[in-house]
């Protein structure tokens, strides 16, 4: 899997994006998608995650060279690998804010243990996906 | 030799065990996940304006208990909701006018879950009040008899229009059937789980106190814990104060002696969805329609023969247990899991426990620990005495938990 995650450095910098309308940030901490086109940062509205509480996410998305990505289509899926399971419910974008920020709705985790979000990500003809490993 | 073998067993089985390692960090915090002194406030029902109205509740427990709203005078949602057994009936199937066609669930602490029934085919306290009131196997009644009933009957006509206006000026019967089921649930709402001795122990888990640890627990219990949230996987969906992750999984039980097997939620979601009563219908009363829950509900082949997880809470004397009462007794439950063999239809997400017998006897001890009384005072737990003071009281307004919980010994 070539999704790594890059400078930890606090999602909590998606949420100045979000307030000043600028991308600049995304530098400090993204994750990568599989072919290296994406750069991808989130934030949960539940932090320190939680199970068992819906709750929504927030995405700034970013190409490689640092511009935003539009109105892309948008994908969010997930699940237990080791248990051979999905997420409980079906997230998806729901708005799309500008400035590369989407607004995911209806996540929800109903067990502790290692859980994995699979985000794709399709602008224009250019797809690829985002793995982001969580532990609850 | 195989005497030896016999005689090596008995040996091992009569040799005590060395007592129970302390409990590591990470074990405290999922301890501590589960403890009733980590349950959050009830959250709010937005669909419900009179979800925790006290006036509601003291309506709604009289309907709850009421008999007439049956179409043989003989049904209450007592009936099968039995107090004294947390609010089931000891039945495999309920049984009213007919046999229903599952398990009754326990109402205590239900409240806290998005999803009502076993497959979840509801998805609020007050729309599944309304669906057994026309069952013709439950009381078998209809809503144009049961508001005509709230009509003629001076005191419940009076509470109603303290309520929700004079009946005649409500809009539609069904409008008034919803506002009939808000009441219910306003009700219960109010019921939830008491501290039990495994709270106790806790405490004293969290407090660092070694010596009333093992005044509280036996090791016995203490083993069985260490199972249930570990070895046994019992916390992959047991999880939280209430003990559920209020999800759905099929877990393979079989089928009812005669049955085809149980489609579970799969059907559930589809007949949620569609439901006049659901959040996002007209009777709702949340104005923004969030209704986050149903609309971004997971469908599909997952869920064939998939139960909502049932609260460990209410365990003490609600046998027999699963959806269909499969399973008479709790050692039973333990062995289903512990086998776990290939579910008759989907998958059974469990994979065999592989303890032994003596692991399961412990983790049958640490299951009783969890029996405790409600929380939620008598007044609550019987059929209301009608009292035209505590009506005048509820007109003041008043906040309906704050009015119905007992004093708890502090954790």
């Amino acid at each position: 899997m070539s999704t790594r995650r890059c400078k930890v450095f606090g999602t909590l910098v998606l949420l100045g994006f979000v307030l000043s309308g600028t991308a600049h940030g995304a530098e400090d901490s993204y994750w990568l998608s599989d072919r290296q086109i994406y750069k991808l940062v989130y934030t949960s509205a539940l932090e320190p995650p939680e199970i068992n509480r819906i709750h929504e996410w927030l995405l700034h998305i970013e190409t490689i060279t640092g511009d935003v990505v539009e109105n892309a289509e948008v994908t969010v899926d997930g699940g237990m690998p080791l248990h051979n399971h999905g997420l409980p419910t079906r997230p998806r974008v729901t708005e799309y804010l500008g400035n590369g920020n989407y607004r995911v709705e209806g996540v929800r985790f109903h067990m502790h243990g290692q859980w994995e979000i699979l985000i794709t990500i399709k602008a224009g003809d250019i797809a690829d996906s985002v793995t982001i490993p969580l532990q609850l | 030799m195989t005497l030896a073998a016999i005689a090596a067993g008995i040996i091992w089985w009569l040799l005590p065990q060395a007592p129970p390692a302390s409990w590591t960090e990470p074990e405290v915090e999922m301890l501590e996940s589960l403890w009733i002194a980590n349950l959050k406030p009830l959250p709010s029902d937005p669909t419900n304006a009179v979800a925790d109205n006290l006036a509601a509740a003291r309506f709604g427990q009289r309907l709850f208990f009421d008999r007439r709203l049956s179409a043989n005078g003989a049904i209450s949602c007592a009936t099968c909701h039995q107090p004294e057994r947390r609010f089931t009936d000891g039945l495999p199937k309920g049984q009213a006018i007919g046999a229903s066609k599952r398990n009754t669930p326990s109402i205590v602490g239900v409240a806290y879950s998005p999803w009502l029934y076993w497959d979840g085919r509801r998805d609020s306290l007050w729309s599944q009040a309304l669906s057994p009131l026309e069952d013709s196997n439950e009381h078998g009644s209809n809503r144009s008899h049961i508001v005509r009933l709230i009509a003629a009957d001076p005191s419940y006509s009076e509470m109603y229009a303290l309520l929700f206006g004079d009946l005649p000026e409500s809009d539609s019967v069904d409008r008034a059937f919803a506002n009939i089921g808000k009441s219910i649930a306003a009700y219960e709402r109010l019921l939830m789980p008491g501290p039990a001795k495994f709270d106790r122990y806790v405490a004293t888990v969290v407090a660092g106190d070694e010596t009333s640890q093992q005044e509280v627990f036996s090791e016995d219990e203490i083993r069985g814990l260490r199972l249930f949230i570990g070895e046994a996987n019992c916390t992959q969906c047991h999880n939280g104060p209430l003990l559920s992750n209020h999800e759905f999984h099929n877990t393979g039980v079989i089928a009812f002696p005669g049955e085809v097997p149980d489609k579970g939620r799969v059907a559930g979601i589809r007949e949620v969805l569609a439901h006049p009563f659901s959040c996002t219908g007209t009777y709702s009363d949340d104005p923004g329609r969030d209704c986050a829950e149903l609309k971004f509900a997971r469908t599909g082949p997952e869920l064939i023969g998939a139960m909502r997880t049932p609260s460990l809470r209410n365990l003490e004397n609600t046998g027999p247990f699963m959806h269909k009462g499969q399973i008479e007794t709790l050692a039973q439950v333990l062995q289903h899991y512990n086998k776990a063999l290939p579910a008759m239809i989907g998958h059974n997400e469990v994979k065999p426990l592989g303890l032994s017998g003596r692991e399961l006897r412990q983790l049958e001890a640490f299951l009783l620990t969890l029996a405790a009384p409600l929380a939620t005072a008598d007044q609550w737990l019987r059929p209301p005495l009608h009292d035209p003071a505590e009506i005048a009281v509820d007109q003041a307004g008043g906040n309906a938990l704050a009015e119905s919980i007992v004093t708890t010994e502090s954790l």
